[in-house]
């Protein structure tokens, strides 16, 4: 009986064998390439959460850079070389993100840029130090680049975590409001702020306490937080800080109008998206977020030097993807692909030029996210002062609006 | 002629199957595959302790990504908080997976068919709650990063070729150690508790402890291939322990056929190549398929892919011989 | 905790749990009639809510007719799930049957996905938002209509049950499917009334949910599991018991979070379910056993 056991492996083998090498072939997708003949692809790596549990976030990270390699491409490439951008998607799980990051270096990327989250990051960034190969991700955990000494080979482009925490506490502190609450999502985005928002030094610095009770918590799949609300309505909060992505905010700001409680709500920019208006409808008039400056560029002055380059992307991203859902970590991917792509055409196709590329000339360097200048010290590259990294904006009438503080 | 034949093809398909395995990680074979080989191993040896637990034994478990957790988060926290030596924690994290197991089990097995289903589940939620929730120990929402590699004296196994084929060691050893088991006495009396259990009771099977010994094995297993999964990724989060891991393993198994040891490799394997592979062709799509596939192979292959595979391969043979070939 | 925040986390309990007893009613009628777990139940929750959306906003249909459509529509993809997925698999294990509704879940979310919108949808409240003052709490009048619904369901589910012919063959099929079958009730035909049946009540449970929370294409997920242990304490036998399942869940996880005693914080609410869960499956395990070798 069990000698056909080794039958059927071997035979698994063999059919394994032929499936592996006939579909190894063409199993990415490409971002738009359109090759000359004569110069070879520079090839660069992405990989983004565009399914899975991060897929809020990582939804509009691939367009944008299948947009900008189309622009690039047809401005003749960089240096004469088209971009080729193999795009794969890490569904939010780290496993398959290392998976995957291990295909990208056998692909012979020199950079690659991404993932959309932190834990994502956080395990593909070994891989790519190890390969030699520079990764810009997208998250926002400071842990992946700080300290910088042993993060040689990492690079991130959002505002830092702590920094968006900072942001809010800073207005909250200036308001005098001393006793807050908190609620946060459970899982990853929600979770990675309430770390900061609850870190004792934090708290202290802007003369802040979080009441009794007032320790909130939330699952990312709940549909209602009203147990929480009425907890928090029974103590001397004067504000609740949300941390998370939608919907959780929104049923939060609905919660709250249901329940009539009028102190104020702020949450992070995981809210920055139009659909937390559509969800919470009137109730999210009121919240105040912080936030990179996408969502009020209109409201920009001339003078400002990133609001040229985010009307840009946003007149194009409108057009390439949709209307009114060009995002501030879309705008992240934008950064990152851009910063790589700055150093292919300063120093072309090597991986270790390129590392010392983006760690000593990024200087300067208006994005989305920020003015950047990164350094062997400082491998993020955006202000840590917080009012000068993000911006609040308040929702009035359903729009954004820039609050100026 | 019919034993002599026989043995011959399966000496042949042994042989076969170590070459590929040894030749594999070699970049002028399937060297691009390593770190899918690497995966592909280590879900195996969790697969064969579900395929002794459900396959021969007859159980239900839903819930054996949280025994996989267990080890990759014992061995994670051991090794980076406390600084232990990794083969140490890896054995203490097996021994604590297989108490738990223990204790848990007595109770567990209680229960039968659908309900048990339903308590392994939900085990296994509450298991990756905790690991979710309880930070100062589980170290979400960064998860714990830093998990330093395995090694044997100065050897350090830091790069997919030796991982590959230090997983694989441990998989084949598994493999031998469960083989072992199932031609056994012990095998025997797993073989009788799934026919019949008050049958199995009246001739002096203990079939409680029985069952619960190999509840204990399947999660030391399972342990044991969560902190290889630790070392290899060096950052572990709570993601991979969640309920649809569970599901993936048992659909694992029951690809590589239940009642079969070495079907696990195929199980893992198809499973890792479709989802890896041949799903990244459908792009948005990919779940869909996925979820397609999953109905169809179990309405028309309940007993695994494997399994339907061998009796293809049987039925060739058996028209072959009755062509009248001679040798 | 006063009596108005008191009257606050029971309502609140009571209207989640009400959404988790009418998924809780899917599961418990699907098991009762063919004994197996259907865990793509809380896909057509999701469907519910996904698919008057689209129809009211992709379709240009008017709200009320959208809702019923969507109802039904999902109905027939819980008719279709039982003919093309469940009955071919004959004799299938346990696990094998599992296996196939995970799929069939996986399949619809997939779908749903893709078809229909990847963001949260939001249905326009049934009776505007102002929130209605009750004993010193706030209620959202479209609590009331859920738990309204709720009841309703409840309520002619019964009649349907004892007083239609097809409901009494249903609970016969359920109660010895061998017996009936020998009085000439067809036990595929119950099987796939009981789909159809428990698609169109957890479809209902989406579309009076939406107006209140936002859903997106995975919502189905977490909300069937929920439903899942809202069944599992009414022991699937009967829709009462799985609407007091539901409710208690409910009131559980909201007390929970009022209680916030040490370890026990609102991030464990979900656990606390659970727990509640494995608690009464060991202690019915001796009864339950019985059943499974009987049935």
């Amino acid at each position: 009986m069990r000698n056909y056991f080794k039958y059927a492996v071997v035979l698994f083998l063999v059919v394994s064998l032929l499936a592996l090498g006939g579909i190894g072939c063409s199993t990415k997708e490409e971002g738009g390439a359109t090759p000359t003949p004569a110069a070879t692809p520079y090839k660069v790596g992405a990989l983004f959460a565009s399914s899975g549990f991060n897929s809020t976030l990582g939804q509009t990270q691939k367009p944008t850079v299948e947009m900008l390699v189309d622009q690039i491409n047809k401005a003749g490439g960089i240096n004469g070389h088209p971009l080729e951008v193999i795009i794969y998607d890490t569904k939010s799980d780290t496993a398959t993100a290392t998976t995957l990051a291990n295909k990208l270096i056998e692909d012979g990327v020199v950079a690659i840029i991404g993932p959309t989250s932190t834990g994502e990051s956080m395990a593909v960034k070994t891989i790519t130090a190890q390969a030699g190969v520079p990764l810009v991700s997208c998250a926002a955990g400071s842990v992946i680049v700080e300290p910088a000494g042993n993060n040689t080979w990492t690079f991130t482009t959002p505002q830092l975590d702590y920094v968006a925490i900072d942001r809010i506490y800073t207005y909250l502190q200036e308001g005098n409001i001393t006793k807050i609450a908190l609620l946060t999502d459970t899982a990853g985005f929600g979770a990675a702020g309430r770390k900061w928002l609850v870190n004792q030094t934090m708290l202290s610095k802007y003369g802040l306490s979080i009441v009794p009770d007032g320790d909130q918590t939330y699952g990312t799949s709940d549909v209602d937080m009203q147990a929480q609300l009425t907890k928090i309505n029974g103590t001397e909060a004067q504000a609740i800080v949300c941390w998370g992505t939608n919907p959780g905010p929104a049923i939060v700001a609905r919660n709250m109008r249901t329940l009539g409680m009028t102190i104020p709500l702020f949450c992070s920019h995981g809210i920055a998206f139009k659909s937390f208006i559509d969800t919470a409808g009137t109730a999210a008039n009121g919240v105040i977020f912080c936030a990179g400056k996408l969502p009020i560029v209109d409201q920009l002055p001339t003078t400002d030097p990133q609001k040229a380059l985010l009307e840009k992307y946003k007149t194009d991203f409108d057009a390439w993807y949709g209307s009114g859902i060009a995002n501030t970590f879309g705008g992240h991917a934008y950064d990152s692909l851009m910063m790589v792509v700055d150093a292919l055409k300063a120093v072309g196709p090597d991986k270790a030029k390129i590392r010392d590329y983006i760690e000593n000339d990024i200087v300067n360097w208006p994005g989305t996210g920020g003015v950047f200048n990164m350094s062997p010290q400082d491998h993020n590259g955006l202000p840590r002062d917080p009012k000068q990294a993000m911006i609040l904006v308040k929702i009035v009438n359903g729009q954004w609006t820039w609050l100026q503080d | 002629m019919l034993a002599r034949l026989r043995s011959n093809w399966s000496y042949l398909a042994i042989a076969a199957l170590f070459v590929v395995l040894i030749l594999a990680p070699f970049n002028w074979f399937l060297g691009q595959y390593t770190t899918l080989l690497i995966f592909i191993g280590i879900y195996t040896i969790v697969t064969v302790g579900l395929c002794l637990l459900m396959g021969y034994t007859g159980q239900v478990s839903l819930g054996q990504a949280a025994f996989f957790g267990m080890g990759a988060y014992i061995s994670a926290i051991l090794t980076t908080t406390y600084s232990f030596n990794p083969w140490l924690a890896m054995l203490i994290a097996a021994v604590i997976t297989g108490l738990f197991a223990y204790i848990v089990g007595y109770p567990i097995f209680r229960l039968k068919g659908n309900y048990l289903a339903m308590a392994t589940l939900g085990l296994g939620l509450i298991m990756w709650i905790l690991f979710k929730q309880l930070n100062q120990v589980f170290g979400e929402p960064d998860g714990i990063s830093g998990i330093p590699y395995l090694s044997i004296g100065g050897f350090v196994f830091n790069s997919s070729f030796r991982r590959y084929f230090l997983v694989w060691a441990f998989c084949l050893v598994v493999l031998l150690i469960s083989q072992n088991i199932v031609r056994s006495r012990t095998g025997r009396a797993l073989r009788a508790i799934h026919g019949s259990e008050e049958a199995s009771e009246s001739i002096g099977i203990n079939v409680n402890q029985v069952k619960v010994k190999i509840l204990v094995l399947s999660a030391v297993y399972a342990s044991l291939a969560g902190s290889l999964f630790a070392h290899h990724l060096r950052y572990i989060g709570a993601q991979p322990f969640d309920f649809l891991a569970s599901v993936k393993l048992v659909v694992m198994a029951v690809i590589g056929g239940l009642a079969s040891i070495w079907g696990a490799i195929f199980g893992a394997g198809a499973t890792h190549v479709l989802s890896d592979e041949v799903l990244l062709r459908f792009g948005d799509w990919d779940v869909v398929v996925y979820g397609l596939i999953l109905v169809i192979v179990m309405i028309f292959m309940p007993e695994g892919l494997f399994v339907k595979l061998k009796e293809l391969f049987e039925r060739f043979r058996l028209r072959y011989r009755q062509r009248g070939v001679e040798h | 905790m006063s009596s108005a925040q008191f009257v606050q986390y029971l309502i609140s309990g009571i209207t989640l749990g009400s959404v988790y007893a009418l998924v809780g009613l899917g599961f418990t009628i699907i098991y009762a009639v063919t004994k197996i777990i259907n865990f793509a139940q809380g896909e057509f929750v999701m469907l519910g809510g996904l698919l008057s959306f689209t129809l009211i906003h992709r379709a240009g249909l008017p709200f009320v007719p959208a809702l019923i459509l969507a109802i039904l529509i999902a109905a027939a993809v819980g008719a279709a799930m039982y003919l093309l997925a469940i009955r071919p698999s004959r004799k299938a294990s346990v696990v094998s049957l599992i296996i196939i509704t995970i799929g069939a879940a996986i399949f619809i979310r997939g779908i749903a996905g893709q078809e229909l919108t990847k963001d949260f949808v939001r249905l326009p409240s049934f009776s505007g938002e102002e929130s209605i003052s009750f004993l010193g709490a706030h209620i959202d009048p479209q609590a009331l209509w859920i738990i309204g619904t709720m009841v309703v369901v409840t309520i002619i589910l019964h009649l349907f049950l004892n007083y239609t012919m097809v409901g009494k063959a249903l609970k016969a099929c359920a109660i010895n499917p061998v017996a009936s079958s020998l009085v000439g009730i067809n036990p595929k035909t119950m099987a796939l009334v009981a789909f159809t049946l428990a698609s169109a009540l957890g479809s209902i449970g989406g579309v009076v949910l939406a107006p209140l929370t936002p859903l997106n294409y995975q919502a189905g997920i977490m909300l069937g599991l929920k439903g899942f242990v809202a069944a599992a304490i009414g022991g699937f036998k009967s829709p009462v018991a799985a609407v007091f399942g539901g409710l208690l869940l409910g009131i559980i996880e909201s007390f929970v979070v009022a209680a916030n005693w040490g370890p026990f914080t609102s991030a464990y609410k979900d656990a606390i379910a659970l727990v509640v869960l494995l608690f009464i499956l060991l202690v019915r395990s001796g009864r339950l056993a019985e059943e499974e070798r009987a049935g």
